[in-house]
């Protein structure tokens, strides 16, 4: 165990320095974390999923606070905890399956709750579908079982640790092994996601196109050189991103691929935006209203794109999407970076005390990390899944975390 | 119309007499006074003088084959040159200054080639070939005199006005015969005295053909060996402005004059390659090849760097015709050490009252044909130095809208004098007090408790700030800056250093921190009349986050920098800055992703100056005419014109 809390340990020691910087790499480590995490964890005999819930939700809640503005961390958390429930789930449908009616005692608890002639097999797919957002045909077809869903689903917990303390020797093992088989997958995801998400490249970009980015983001390079590769000729302008310049990067990945790459100042987005076909982004993180938590600048760009009806896209590898809604993103997701990157400290040491005889500082540098694009100026997301509309994200979201654990953070701050 | 010609054609025969008394042909000469001499002379030599007159509607003999084609070729400029040429000075004159980044090219033929100069007309290197454009006018009363003295010393007064003539008599002829009639009726009675001279002077020539005086063919051939291609141009000038035009003008001239004065001339594109090499070989410094060019803006001058300074610097003994109050002027616009609308402006116009008064008419010479040439070429090398802003060629067009005017009868110290009051006058009225009106107005918009919001670094939003301060308004500034320039820091400095709070932000956070602002004051290179504004780069991205986020915007810019042109976006017509500037962040050494890519062909810099504001972003725009929404743009820009050219 002490290994585990020191890798815990240095990841949010890591996070809290801002050690650890873009959602890809934080996603991917929080996954790993959690993953040796879960393996180290020894699970009750009764409640396993439970236990290593709440177990996970501990670490997910210490993570998140590190850096509460990454909120990759938060999403693969829920990620995690979506993953148990449901290989629990999965588990307990097959038990319920393989015993059949047999298991009286176990048809006698839900029994209790829901009626003598609900059957074990609906009570499981019904608490799949707490899991699974109401599709649109059990909410035509099934209304009784939609009612009955979140009914069933909290007594779900204790029924199911029954049923497993039944035979909790196979199953122990069977769904950590599982949980564990999942969260690979999942960082299998993360790591794969803009190739994924560059496959679709040849469809959005054409031939002569002129396409406009800012800020750097793995994803993005992915997507264009994966256009460049499939024989489209383009060119990419590309903004440098003060203050942390971020673009020359960028420019440079793109230059050594052979892309036509010219890079302007952030100033000049306004002037060349109309010789643009399309702009193309990464995110920080997408949030369930279609909003984009994005590099800082990109507010401004999405602007000038709308002015200029020209498409603005952004990639968002699957760990971006955030379940949560936000409010006043601007200044509760954001994050002020140290002045020092805009103004030299010692250049302006004799103003910044200069006649401030209140004790006021005189003089303020505003240095903030992030933007937020409302989900009017974004035109299209792209995601591993294919492209969607801002207005479709809750959908998406909702099939990969379960509305329980959406309020991880919520626990946290209480 | 014929009022404004008249001091012209008054100050012509001074010309002409220098012209007359040196026919050692001086370089100007050279190419003013021969096509008169062969235009006027193949009638005399040729046996249809008609033959020769070139209306559009004739066939030209033969003979003339190769003028026909350069004829063909030019056709379209003739026609502008009578109208341009004569217009009135001002138009001729503020052309150069249209061009925001005008270059060296449009200059240098101006100053160079006669085809151009009779369409400028604004030197008086030129006047002496402005006969050439002008004697299609059968309405010029006989008073239209080139080159006589040069054809043949004996006819003297007679045969040239006569000769002249024949071209359009013969065209008067041959349209009555092609029956159209209107024009016949509209003849005026100097017209029908000009035919009846014509064909006195076809006989005339008839007879001087038989015995030829020993001046004239000597005088035809040396002209043909000099300047052929001076001659045809004067050849296709006369031809394709025929007397119908020359009739109609007479009568909706007025009008015409105004609308085509309205149209700015198009502005020179450096995608042209014939009129960039042309530019090229004139040009005093010398131009390096941009490498790694911007497709998109190949049609602008090129920032070339590294050694030009260094180069200039060498030639300083050189290039004696640049005052060096000007070559300063010149060497810091190319450094950078001044910068900003205004205080360019106010250097330039400083450097030229400097060379004004240091300046003495060189003998033989008008003091203002001269000293327009002068600052044409003090203009042409400045704009090799750095592209023109529009505010400098609207200063330009002012001064040398006041030199045309100076009065004959004045003396050369007077005329000084009174060029440098002018001068002083503008600086001080137009720039200097228009700053302090502007001020007073913009200062009843900042109340107590606001957030204002600038972008860069404008002089007059500094002193409204700081004119603010003192009134004792409590208010807050945000300074929103931009690479590569980073302007805003000095303009912190000041304000900060007076006691104003600050923020300092960079442009990508200007959405976070527009929650704040209540005002956005935004300073202007220069106002376009539809309404856009033309303003450092970057403005344009925080007007429209004010926009967006319904915050006021109140543009500060003084009326001398309102211009005529339109624009719709940043790209037709822009300033290319250094583009090594990009690639290099100042003070940030783990920034050089770029460093070693400079060499790459898929990589361009591009470094953009300007951008255009649309005007709806605009809330007001305070000049020092008073506030003004971006629509009453126009009617600054036609009200300032009238004052700045009738007055």
């Amino acid at each position: 165990m002490p290994d585990v809390h020191a890798l815990v340990n240095d990841f949010l020691i890591k996070l809290k320095k801002r050690k650890i910087e873009g959602s890809k790499t934080t996603a991917k480590v929080t996954a790993e974390v959690l993953r040796s995490f879960i393996s180290q964890q020894r699970l009750p005999s009764t409640n396993q999923a439970g236990a290593l819930i709440d177990a996970v939700r501990g670490v997910g809640e210490q993570l998140i606070a590190a850096n509460p503005v990454e909120l990759a961390v938060g999403n693969v958390v829920r990620r995690v905890l979506h993953i148990i429930r449901e290989e629990e789930l999965t588990l307990t449908s097959a038990a319920i399956g393989g015993m059949g009616l047999s298991a009286g005692s176990d048809d006698e608890d839900e029994a209790e709750h829901d009626g003598p002639d609900l059957s074990a097999a609906i009570v499981a797919a019904a608490a799949r579908n707490t899991l699974r957002p109401p599709s649109l045909q059990t909410l035509l077809e099934d209304l009784p079982h939609t009612a009955a869903v979140p009914h069933t689903y909290s007594s779900g917990g204790d029924s199911d640790g029954k049923s497993k303390s039944v035979d909790r020797n196979s199953n122990a093992r069977k769904l950590k092994h599982n949980v564990i088989e999942a969260v690979n997958e999942l960082i299998q995801d993360i790591a794969t996601c803009h190739e994924q998400i560059a496959e679709q490249a040849v469809e959005h970009i054409h031939h002569n196109e002129v396409i406009l980015t800012l800020g750097s983001s793995r994803t993005v390079v992915e997507f264009l050189c994966a256009a460049k590769e499939k024989k489209r000729s383009f060119k990419v302008f590309v903004a440098e991103g003060a203050p942390r310049y971020q673009g020359h990067a960028l420019a440079k990945e793109l230059i050594t691929r052979g892309l036509q790459t010219t890079v302007i100042t952030d100033s000049a987005v306004f002037a060349m935006i109309s010789r643009v076909n399309m702009v193309i982004v990464g995110a920080h993180a997408v949030m369930a209203n279609g909003g984009v938590i994005a590099p800082v600048g990109l507010n401004m760009v999405a602007l000038a794109a709308q002015r200029h009806a020209v498409p603005f896209v952004v990639l968002a590898g699957i760990h971006k999407l955030c379940p949560l809604y936000p409010h006043n993103p601007e200044v509760l997701l954001n994050e002020l970076r140290s002045p020092s990157e805009l103004l030299d400290f010692g250049e302006f040491s004799d103003c910044l005390d200069f006649g401030s005889g209140s004790g006021s500082p005189n003089l303020h540098v505003v240095n903030p990390a992030f933007d937020y694009v409302p989900p009017n100026l974004v035109s299209l997301f792209i995601t591993d899944t294919g492209g969607h509309n801002p207005s479709y994200m809750y959908r998406l979201i909702a099939d990969y975390y379960s509305a329980d654990d959406l309020v991880v953070q919520r626990r946290s701050a209480s | 119309m014929d009022a404004r010609r008249v001091p012209r054609t008054v100050s012509d025969p001074k010309v002409r007499q220098v012209g007359f008394f040196t026919p050692g042909a001086p370089p100007d000469r050279s190419q003013s006074g021969p096509p008169h001499l062969v235009s006027s002379s193949p009638p005399v030599s040729e046996i249809s003088p008609s033959g020769n007159s070139l209306s559009p509607v004739m066939i030209p003999p033969p003979r003339h084959l190769s003028s026909d084609l350069s004829r063909v070729t030019h056709i379209p400029l003739a026609p502008l040159s009578p109208l341009r040429g004569r217009d009135s000075i001002p138009v001729g004159s503020y052309n150069p200054s249209e061009f925001s980044s005008p270059t060296a090219t449009e200059f240098s033929e101006d100053a160079h080639s006669p085809k151009w100069a009779v369409r400028r007309s604004n030197s008086g290197k030129f006047a002496s070939s402005l006969p050439a454009g002008g004697f299609d006018m059968s309405t010029v009363k006989q008073n239209n005199f080139p080159a006589s003295s040069l054809t043949t010393v004996s006819i003297v007064n007679m045969p040239p006005g006569i000769t002249e003539k024949n071209g359009g008599a013969g065209v008067e002829v041959q349209k009555d015969k092609a029956g159209s009639k209107p024009l016949k009726e509209k003849t005026t009675k100097a017209e029908r005295r000009a035919l009846q001279e014509a064909q006195r002077a076809v006989k005339a020539a008839a007879k001087g053909d038989g015995g030829k005086t020993p001046a004239a063919p000597s005088g035809v051939a040396s002209a043909n060996a000099n300047t052929g291609k001076a001659a045809k141009a004067s050849l296709q000038r006369k031809d394709s402005s025929p007397v119908p035009v020359a009739e109609k003008r007479c009568n909706d001239r007025p009008v015409d004059k105004d609308r085509k004065k309205d149209v700015p001339h198009p502005r020179m594109q450096f995608d042209d390659k014939n009129r960039v090499e042309k530019a090229k070989k004139r040009s005093v410094v010398k131009q390096t090849e941009a490498k790694n060019i911007v497709e998109l803006f190949r049609h602008l001058p090129q920032y070339e760097h590294g050694t030009r300074l260094t180069e200039l610097e060498s030639k300083l003994f050189q290039l004696d015709p640049v005052h060096p109050a000007v070559y300063k002027v010149g060497l810091r616009y190319l450094a950078g050490d001044i910068s900003g609308g205004n205080a360019r402006c106010i250097a330039m116009l400083q450097a030229f009252r400097e060379s004004i008064q240091d300046y003495t008419t060189p003998p033989e010479k008008v003091l203002v044909r001269d000293l327009t040439a002068k600052i044409n070429s003090y203009v042409s090398f400045l704009i090799q130095c750095r592209p023109l802003s529009i505010s400098m060629g609207n200063a330009i067009k002012f001064l040398k809208t006041k030199i045309a005017k100076l009065s004959l009868s004045l003396s050369e110290s007077e005329a000084k004098s009174t060029l440098c009051t002018d001068i002083d006058k503008f600086i001080s009225e137009k720039i200097i007090l228009a700053d302090k009106v502007i001020v007073k107005h913009a200062v009843t918009k900042i109340r107590d408790g606001d957030v204002l919001l600038t972008y860069g670094s404008s002089s007059a939003i500094e002193m409204l700030f700081l004119h603010a301060h003192e009134l004792g308004r409590k208010f807050r500034v945000v300074v929103v800056d931009s690479r590569p320039k980073l302007e805003g820091k000095l303009l912190l400095r000041r304000l900060v250093g007076k006691g104003i709070s600050c923020t300092y932000t960079h442009i990508n956070a200007v959405s976070y921190i527009m929650h704040e602002a209540t005002r956005v004051f935004l300073g202007a290179s220069s106002v376009l009349s539809n309404g856009t504004v033309y303003s450092r780069v970057g403005t344009a991205c925080v007007a429209m986050v004010a926009h967006q986020f319904r915050v006021p915007v109140l543009i500060c810019c003084e009326a001398y920098k309102f211009h005529e042109r339109v624009q719709l976006d940043s790209i037709c017509s822009n300033e290319l800055g250094d583009p090594d500037a990009i690639a290099k962040v100042p003070g940030r050494k783990e920034i050089n992703a770029l460093d070693d890519c400079a060499n790459s062909d898929n990589l361009q810099l591009l470094n953009l100056v300007y951008d255009a504001t649309p005007s709806d972003y605009v809330s007001m725009i305070i000049t020092d005419y008073g506030m003004i929404p971006p629509t009453s743009v126009p009617v600054i820009v036609r009200e300032y014109r009238q004052e700045h050219l009738w007055t």
